[in-house]
């Protein structure tokens, strides 16, 4: 009579675990393993190690290539054995450097999910997306992670995140062979397509601006800064491991790549995001946007000491400094009875980090009375003095 | 007790306790237990199938024909048998722990493992399983961390040694039911298995914990209830045994202190001429595969303990141990048995096994 009591409990046992199994077999959200790698890691903080297991097996089953998942199931059977004291135990030994590079992948993944940014708040740098700007790319690379945001009538609305390796030796790219990646705005500029690269670029590439104008002046060098996916048998990865291209798996970059527009889409690189409320981002916004306004009516206005007291002496712009520029302007202006500007479609950026300028692109409808021009501009305006400048500008 | 009523209350226990009273049967599958030990397979086969044919239902007779089909290297038709022993008696652990053993040879460890499961919930202190069951864990670990970090591990993921049961419902590793039967077949020394670590090969079904009533040390038992050994039993200790047991012990640590340093040389140098290779393969092969495994990247670490020394005379003995291997992926602990003979002076090995 036990034994068969016994029996029911263990068949009723048996059954919740597959209901169980079942459910936990399920179309996983934005954030790929993480959440499971998070589950998996709190069973195993309460010692529940079966389920820990169990959980490990539905990562792997997800995520066959995830060599993370496969290692955390060895130490799980491990620990049946013997006592674990170091993360890959059953590794260490023989592949320590692998093991190290596993750890360093799991703790990105857990602490970029578990520091998720609060849903009204964004990356300060989105300050205004065009109306045809459907989506923005955030990159913190502190935290290996891309964030994917939506324009939702002028406010990015976040959409997803997925985990990212950074170059070797990190941020800041400098110059060619650094092995770092650029940190600053940028846009995509083509799709190359799976067929024309090697297996070594996994599901596509999306090349980015890099070096922008920003970079060039101050002496950037390197190409070739791609956004792509990893080798087909490669889901795990270090946060460190590629020559300054920002990777991602290929499932996460098939993702991301119906949203990417080629030539518009904005890719920022930071070292770490600032988070803004949308109250404060509003304020930072408008206020920017009133600043151009300025700019542009008091180019209208013919006045070349208010015009030109928009720009910072160090200006510079194709073959102009400063002075040359204002010399130009003035010469101009003595034949102008009339200026008419109009700009649309603004885009404006904020440069993550220490150098701070904001990036404005737009379309410009210059009519005068002796002169009528069209032009795509972008220009890169910089505090000085509490006041905002430009410093560049030139056709985009 | 009459036979249906055995069979209506439907407790093997008290069914083979039956089965032992008829002596014949026992005789019988005694008999075929022999032939089969002896290595001949397809006889064995032969009258097992005749014993069931008699009485297909029979435990033990099918539990024997297992037996024999595993080392027919038949694993799919022993699996068979053993499969549908636990559906008709899935009260005994040890058809459960067998056809672990085969999916644990066919790499299927999750099998191997949820069929261990059943035969601890069986019974929960059944020692071989949970042995089997640890090295099971310890091979899917293996394989996991192979998996993540593109590591050949196939040299070490093999060393572990899952032991088949010989012997149903006998010997000291099950309780409860020991105490109501005495074994019925009696599994002794076998010819010597892989010594281990053997990685090359898959898991060999080894030998564990025969009976404990049939120990060597009861020299006052009748002939005719000897265990069906291949070799001599031991004798009681003569005079000097202290000074065998002493040179002995001093060998074993020679031999797993060579073998830790990874002292090629010297670990062979422990092997006597006339050494019985586990596989019966010439002992130039087995001295390079050997070298191979001895050899092999990562720190070993080989340690003994619970030395039993047991002198045959003054240049023979038998000495059974826990030998508690260590490497960089593995780490296992096995009971071991090395018979040693004195040549030139020297304590060499001439027999090595796994198991009691």
């Amino acid at each position: 009579m036990i034994r068969l009591i016994l029996r029911m409990l263990i068949a009723a046992l048996a059954a919740l675990s597959i209901v169980f199994s079942a459910t936990a077999q399920p179309r996983f959200s934005d954030s790929g393993p993480e959440p499971l790698l998070a589950r998996v890691f709190e069973h195993i903080e309460q010692n529940r190690w079966g389920q820990a297991l169990q959980q490990t097996d539905a990562m792997i089953r997800a995520y066959p290539n995830f060599r993370l998942a496969h290692l955390i199931k060895g130490d799980l059977l491990l620990a049946r054995t013997q006592a674990l004291t170091v993360f890959g135990q059953g590794g260490v030994q023989e592949a320590g450097d692998k093991v190290a590079d596993l750890r360093e992948e799991a703790i990105a993944r857990l602490r970029a999910y578990k520091s998720k940014p609060p849903a009204n708040y964004v990356p300060r740098y989105l300050l205004q997306l065009r109306a045809d700007q459907k989506y923005a790319v955030v990159v913190d690379t502190q935290k290996s992670r891309l964030y994917l945001y939506q324009n939702n009538k002028g406010t990015p609305q976040f959409v997803a995140d997925y985990y990212i390796t950074q170059g070797k030796l990190g941020a800041e790219k400098v110059k060619e062979g650094d092995q770092r990646t650029p940190v600053g705005v940028y846009h995509v500029t083509a799709s190359l397509p799976r067929q024309k690269l090697t297996d070594f670029y996994g599901s596509g590439a999306f090349p980015i601006s890099y070096p922008n104008d920003w970079d060039r002046r101050m002496g950037r060098n390197g190409h070739g800064i791609w956004l792509h996916g990893t080798p087909s048998n490669t889901f795990s990865r270090p946060p460190k491991a590629s020559d300054g291209c920002v990777v991602l798996a290929n499932q996460d970059l098939d993702e991301l790549a119906g949203n990417l527009q080629i030539g518009l889409t904005p890719v920022i690189i930071s070292n770490s995001i600032e988070w803004l409320s949308l109250d404060d981002w509003q304020a930072e916004r408008k206020s920017l946007l009133a600043m151009i306004e300025e700019w542009r009516k008091d180019w209208e206005s013919r006045d070349v000491d208010r015009y030109a007291g928009h720009y910072s002496h160090k200006f510079a712009s194709d073959s102009f400094n400063y002075r040359s520029w204002v010399e130009q302007k003035r010469k101009v202006n003595a034949g102008k009875s009339w200026i008419k500007v109009s700009i649309d479609n603004v885009s404006m950026f904020r440069n993550p980090g220490k150098e701070d300028y904001v990036v404005v692109t737009f379309e410009q409808d210059y009519r005068s009375n002796n002169l009528d021009n069209a032009m795509k501009k972008r220009q890169y305006w910089i505090k000085e003095d509490g006041r905002w400048k430009i410093i560049h500008e030139g056709a985009a | 007790m009459t036979l249906s009523r055995i069979f209506s209350a439907c407790t093997l226990a008290l069914m083979l306790s039956f089965l032992l009273a008829g002596g014949a049967r026992a005789d019988a599958l005694q008999d075929i237990n022999k032939l089969m030990k002896q290595g001949q397979l397809a006889q064995a086969l032969d009258q097992v199938d005749k014993h069931l044919a008699g009485k297909p239902k029979d435990a033990q007779g099918r539990f024997l024909k297992g037996l024999i089909l595993t080392e027919m290297n038949k694993p799919n038709e022993a699996a068979a048998v053993f499969q549908k022993l636990t559906e008709d008696y899935p009260e005994l652990p040890e058809p459960y722990n067998n056809l672990a053993v085969i999916y644990a040879q066919q790499k299927q460890f999750e099998k191997a493992k949820q069929s261990l499961e059943m035969a601890i919930r069986t019974h929960p202190s059944y020692a071989t399983a949970h042995e089997n069951l640890g090295d099971i864990y310890t091979r899917m670990a293996s394989q996991a961390y192979d998996k993540a970090l593109q590591i050949d591990s196939s040299n070490t993921s093999a060393q572990t040694k899952l032991s088949m049961i010989r012997d149903l419902m006998g010997g000291n590793a099950r309780q409860g039911a020991a105490a109501t039967t005495k074994p019925a077949i009696v599994v002794a020394a076998a010819e010597p298995k892989a010594a281990e670590p053997k990685p090359a090969e898959p898991v060999k079904p080894v030998e564990a914990k025969p009976a404990e009533p049939v120990k060597p040390a009861e020299p006052a038992k009748p002939a005719a209830a000897k265990p069906v050994e291949a070799k001599p039993v031991a004798a009681p200790a003569k005079t000097g045994n202290g000074d065998v047991t002493a040179d002995v012990t001093k060998a074993v640590e020679g031999w797993a202190a060579a073998w830790s340093k990874k002292d090629v040389k010297g670990y062979l140098a422990h092997y006597a001429r006339d050494f019985k290779t586990p596989g019966g393969e010439a002992r130039a092969k087995w001295e390079t595969e050997r070298s191979q495994r001895v050899n092999k990247p990562g720190s070993i670490n080989v340690g003994v303990d619970g030395l039993r020394v047991t002198a045959e005379g003054n240049d023979k003995a038998t000495v059974h141990f826990r030998q508690h291997y260590k490497s960089a992926s593995l780490k296992t602990s096995s009971n071991k048995v090395l018979v040693f003979v004195r040549q030139d002076g020297k304590w060499l090995i001439q027999q090595e096994r796994v198991g009691n």
